[in-house]
């Protein structure tokens, strides 16, 4: 099987999604972003795996995919705290964590 | 029990008795503190006794015993050893020490009876008698370097008992600081002998002096010279001496005990001790024989014109232990000795009438308020008079068979020594003015208030304590002497140590009189057999002629005095004022103090203030830790700036350093 097809769309989900985190400035999307850079890289690893043949690359992806849905809710959690604060939804102005 | 045994059981009493008293602060009502604390050192000279007569029970030739109690250490070839040398001389060292300190301590019974430091007191006491029977009778050098600042240490903390007081607090730091000096002579001595004789017990070190040290050789001089700077601060010569008469503000029993029995006696006994290297090194004997001599006459002539009766005493015994290290010095070792244990006798008397007369002057300690107490103290006079005339000198007391045997020493041994011996009789003559001196001014003349009040019965009180030395009010709650003054017309144990004292001093001297009698030189004799300069001993009629000038000297000494100070007292403002320059030099104690400040405390303190200024400010705080402070300050606030806040930039970073890394290793594997 050719590889390099699943290895394209999947760098460029994972630079769309890099892409995104840089540019964006509302939490929520650079949130979504990630997942979009997480997928990028499952998608990576299940083609491995169908490559090789072996397991354990589709284990990974299922792992990466339990810490995507923790990562999700703490994010979550984290950006309706700080709607509930009444602070502005903008990481640009959330920076008073500096030197 | 062995003679041994017994001289450990006189070293252990002291000991036993400064921790139980220390233990028992607080606890012990009344006077116990103090009547444990004679009762220990009075059972300690009971074995000092049997000691004696142990060893007498021996032939004179086996009259020397070492006795090891435990080995400390064995490290470097030097053999640690808690090690006790019982011989003649010790045996005598130690029964004049407990003996004295025996009496001083039943004295002090009464006389502290209203300090509030009483059991502190009585500890401190117990341990320096036991640090001064350490000292003499130590086996090794190590024991005796102990024992050597055992008894600084606790000089230190008897001077500055009375902690409060400023000036106390001083002269108790100056002593120990002078002292230390000595310290530091006496472990370089032992180092000097130890590099050449590979021991450090004095029997060692003694038997391997005769074959590695030729005769005057350089390496033996200088240890000698250093034992003679341990010996010179230790028992106040000069130019060690300024820490003595400061010591006077320490109380009145301590400065009998530092002057009588346990400390400045010290150097006197290191130099008989160490005979065997003084002999093969003569000229470091000159030397302290030159320093002895030049201390006697400069502490009379300062004796002469101070105000202070305790510090006239305490000049007294600079020129008299000069007489004792001069002795000791030339050969006459029996004769310092004998001298040792009198001037204990007489001086410790001496220093008991005076801290009566103190008291009875509710604390002031000036002559020149002082007069006419004969009536009032007719026992305080007596005991003054017996242990003056003893000092001077007069036929039959104590102290003419002794001094005047030690005279009679230098004279016959001719030469240079005579001059030693003429300075003597020079000394013995200001001896004399300057006791009658005290004795005439005190007692004689018109009653001061003080004086005309104890007739009636009343006992002098200062409405305010006050510091005798700066006229400073003091509290008497703590640190200070008591409200209560303690004469010995009214208290039975000052009344019995001090008559006990004018017994010895009067009749002290019968252990050896020439022709008749030489109990003293045959007992000392198995000690210094070894010695060629104890064989020369002057012949009885030489001996007798000396005794003669020395009688004639204090006769005339005491009439000048008498001439000077009762009969016309004109007589001493009009000297003043004729021999005013001198009058000044002798005032202001020769400019020691002064010298001593210019030389050596000053450019240490410049010294000092340099480091502070320079060393410390600069490169210390400037250069060691400001710069490796000022180096993490700075790269701390490059880092710093690097943290903007901005999450994106973050982002930006972590991806631009993961696609890097990624590259490079794309790069490299191709």
């Amino acid at each position: 099987m050719w590889i390099g097809g699943y290895l394209v769309v999947s760098a460029l989900i994972f630079s769309i999604g890099a892409a995104g985190v840089l540019v964006r400035r509302n939490p929520l999307v650079i949130l979504l972003c990630l997942e979009l850079m997480l997928n990028g890289a499952n998608l990576a690893l299940v083609a491995f795996a169908r490559m090789w043949g072996g397991a354990s690359g589709q284990i990974f992806a299922l792992i990466v995919m339990v810490v995507a849905a923790c990562e999700v809710t703490v994010g979550l959690g984290l950006i309706v705290a700080i709607h509930r604060r009444r602070l502005p939804i903008d990481v640009d102005e959330l920076r008073e964590l500096q030197g | 029990m062995s003679a041994t045994t017994s001289a450990w059981l006189v070293l252990l009493c002291p000991l036993v008795g400064s921790v139980v008293i220390a233990l028992g602060f607080r606890r012990f009502p009344g006077r116990a503190s103090g009547w444990l604390g004679t009762a220990v050192i009075t059972l300690s000279f009971a074995f000092a006794v049997v000691t004696l007569v142990k060893l007498l029970g021996y032939g004179p030739a086996h009259r020397q015993f070492v006795s090891t109690l435990w080995k400390y250490d064995f490290t470097a070839g030097v053999d640690a050893k808690v090690q006790i040398l019982v011989d003649p001389l010790s045996v005598f060292m130690i029964l004049a020490v407990s003996g004295v300190s025996a009496l001083i301590h039943l004295y002090s019974v009464a006389y502290m009876t209203s300090d509030r430091g009483y059991t502190r007191y009585f500890s401190y006491l117990n341990f320096f008698v036991f640090s001064m029977l350490l000292l003499v009778l130590a086996g090794n050098f190590i024991i005796l370097i102990v024992g050597w600042a055992f008894v600084g240490f606790a000089s230190y903390v008897l001077i500055s008992f009375w902690y409060r007081r400023r000036t106390a607090t001083r002269a108790g730091i100056k002593a120990f600081v002078i002292n230390v000096v000595g310290d530091v002579g006496l472990v370089l001595a032992t180092f000097v002998l130890f590099q050449h004789t590979h021991s450090v017990d004095y029997l060692k070190v003694f038997h391997a002096a005769h074959h590695v040290f030729g005769h005057n050789s350089p390496a033996l001089v200088v240890a000698c010279l250093l034992l003679g700077v341990a010996a010179f601060a230790k028992s106040a010569q000069i130019p060690l001496h300024t820490w003595l008469p400061d010591a006077m503000e320490g109380p009145t029993p301590v400065s009998a005990l530092i002057h009588a029995a346990t400390m400045v006696t010290a150097g006197v006994y290191l130099i008989a001790r160490m005979h065997p290297l003084f002999d093969q090194a003569p000229t470091a004997g000159d030397v302290t024989a030159i320093g002895g001599c030049l201390t006697l006459l400069i502490a009379a002539t300062i004796a002469l014109v101070m105000v202070d009766i305790k510090r006239v005493i305490a000049y007294s015994t600079m020129s008299q232990i000069g007489y004792m290290i001069m002795g000791v010095s030339v050969g006459a070792y029996s004769a310092g000795m004998f001298h040792l244990m009198t001037h204990a006798f007489f001086k410790a008397l001496l220093f008991m009438a005076a801290g009566s007369l103190i008291s009875a002057m509710a604390g002031s300690q000036s002559l020149d308020r002082m007069g006419g107490f004969r009536k009032a103290m007719p026992f305080t006079f007596v005991c003054f008079l017996v242990g003056g005339l003893a000092l001077t000198g007069l036929p039959p007391f104590s102290g003419w068979l002794s001094k005047d045997d030690i005279l009679a020493f230098l004279d016959h041994r001719g030469g240079g020594f005579i001059a030693l011996g003429i300075a003597g009789y020079v000394g013995a003559f200001m001896t004399a003015l300057y006791t009658f001196r005290m004795i005439f001014r005190a007692f004689f003349g018109e009653p001061v208030r003080e004086a005309r009040s104890l007739e009636e019965g009343h006992l002098a009180h200062a409405d305010v304590p006050t510091n005798p030395a700066t006229g400073e009010e003091e509290d008497t709650d703590v640190g200070f002497p008591g409200p209560e003054h303690h004469i010995a017309e009214r208290d039975m144990p000052m009344k019995v140590a001090m008559a006990a004292l004018a017994v010895l001093a009067l009749i002290g001297g019968v252990l050896q009189i020439p022709g008749v009698d030489r109990s003293i030189e045959r007992f000392l004799e198995p000690t210094f057999a070894d010695s060629v300069l104890s064989r020369e001993v002057p012949s009885t009629s030489t001996d007798w002629v000396g005794l003669a000038i020395g009688a004639a000297i204090a006769i005339l000494g005491i009439a000048i005095a008498y001439r000077i100070w009762f009969a016309a007292p004109d007589t001493a403002p009009n000297l003043r004022r004729r021999f005013a320059p001198i009058y000044t030099l002798f005032v202001n104690k020769w400019y020691f103090d002064e010298l001593i400040d210019l030389l050596i405390v000053r450019p240490t303190l410049m010294l000092g203030r340099l480091g502070d200024s320079v060393l410390e400010r600069i490169v210390v705080a400037r250069g060691v830790t400001g710069g490796t402070e000022s180096a993490v300050r700075a790269g701390s606030a490059a880092v710093r700036r690097s943290q903007t806040g901005f999450l994106r930039y973050y982002a930006a970073g972590m991806v631009l350093f993961l696609a890097a890394v990624t590259l490079y290793f794309l790069v490299s594997s191709t």
